[in-house]
């Protein structure tokens, strides 16, 4: 399951172009990573699109930090 | 210039004197185009006039299930984009506003408006994953200066003028643009039925001292969703023969 935190942290710094070493579990995406309220949008496609899953819009609002993202797709991946 | 090989559009109201020039002049310019309206015989025969890279997917604006379909109908009949949207898609139902009933207002602002945002809506998700999109949304000049026996469809026309505004903010970073293009009176069927009186009026408050035709409302389509027209948007393009100058 570490293989989900992993990808997702991959996936937040391709997006953000932002390092590593900042995308700890528990780094806001506006806050602490620089993103826009149009970036969160795109990182959540990024989601569905990586595991496979639909994350639904009152979720998607409440994905509001690295860990939040991983939490969620751990409780509904299917890969 | 203006060159659309490898685009996909998709035009509302295809059906109509206006949606029909803009799909023909899209389709020429390169592009792969899907014809939506609810006159599937009308929009049936458009295809077959112009061959290949023509889809058809009937639809109705006031149905928002029915909204969510076409934006996923044409992505998948076009190879799965939508890269040019041109929402042409109105109708009217006039009347003084003193008779004006409540259904009048709410189906003119239903299909010319809230259509309007759905199906965009809808589209914007692609759009923005490949970084590209050209929203091309059909106002009016009445939306601008008014009209009598017009207010819900001029207050559709002008809210779809704000509406796109909002929307070019939003999406300007993600290379998709957002103009509205905004005719004055153009010859189509739905002015043939015109009097000549009427006419001999309208003519009296248009310097051009014609109509306009339907290819002159394409020509400013195919400008706005060209790759040239990239940096414009959030605009209101006004082609009315002089009528207003804005």
């Amino acid at each position: 399951m570490s293989d989900i935190a992993e990808r997702v942290k991959k996936i937040v710094v391709e997006h953000l172009g932002v390092e590593a070493a900042q995308v700890k579990e528990e780094a806001k995406f506006i806050d602490d990573l620089g993103a826009d309220s149009l970036d969160t949008v795109e990182l959540v496609m990024a989601f569905e699109e990586e595991f496979g899953i639909e994350i639904p819009d009152d979720a998607a609002e409440k994905i509001q930090t690295v860990g939040d993202a991983i939490g969620f797709i751990k409780g509904n991946a299917k890969s | 210039m203006f060159d659309l090989t490898g685009k996909a559009a998709l035009v509302t109201g295809a059906s109509g004197g206006i949606g029909g020039a803009i799909a023909r002049a899209l389709h020429k310019q390169g592009a792969t185009v899907t014809l939506s309206g609810t006159r599937a015989e009308a929009l049936e025969q458009l295809k077959a006039s112009l061959g290949d890279r023509a889809h058809v997917v009937a639809a109705r604006m006031d149905d928002p299930a029915d909204i969510d379909r076409l934006a996923k109908e044409a992505e998948a009949a076009m190879g799965g984009k939508l890269d040019i949207l041109v929402n042409n898609a109105g109708i009217t139902r006039d009347n003084i506003s003193m008779r004006m009933k409540d259904e009048e207002w709410e189906k003119v602002l239903q299909v010319n408006l809230t259509g309007t945002f759905r199906l965009t809506r809808a589209a914007m998700r692609g759009m923005m994953k490949r970084r590209f999109g050209r929203v091309i949304n059909i106002t009016s000049i009445v939306g601008v200066t008014g009209n009598p026996g017009q207010a819900n469809y001029a207050a559709a026309k002008a809210g779809l003028i704000g509406m796109s505004k909002s929307l070019a903010q939003e999406l300007a970073s993600r290379g998709i643009t957002v103009n509205c293009l905004a005719p004055g009176f153009i010859a189509t069927p739905m002015t043939d039925v015109l009097t000549d009186d009427q006419k001999k009026a309208i003519l009296g408050r248009v310097p051009a001292d014609r109509l306009g035709t339907p290819d002159e409302i394409a020509a400013g389509v195919v400008y706005l969703a060209s790759d040239e027209a990239a940096y414009v948007t959030g605009q209101t393009l006004h082609i009315n023969g002089g009528m207003a100058m804005i």
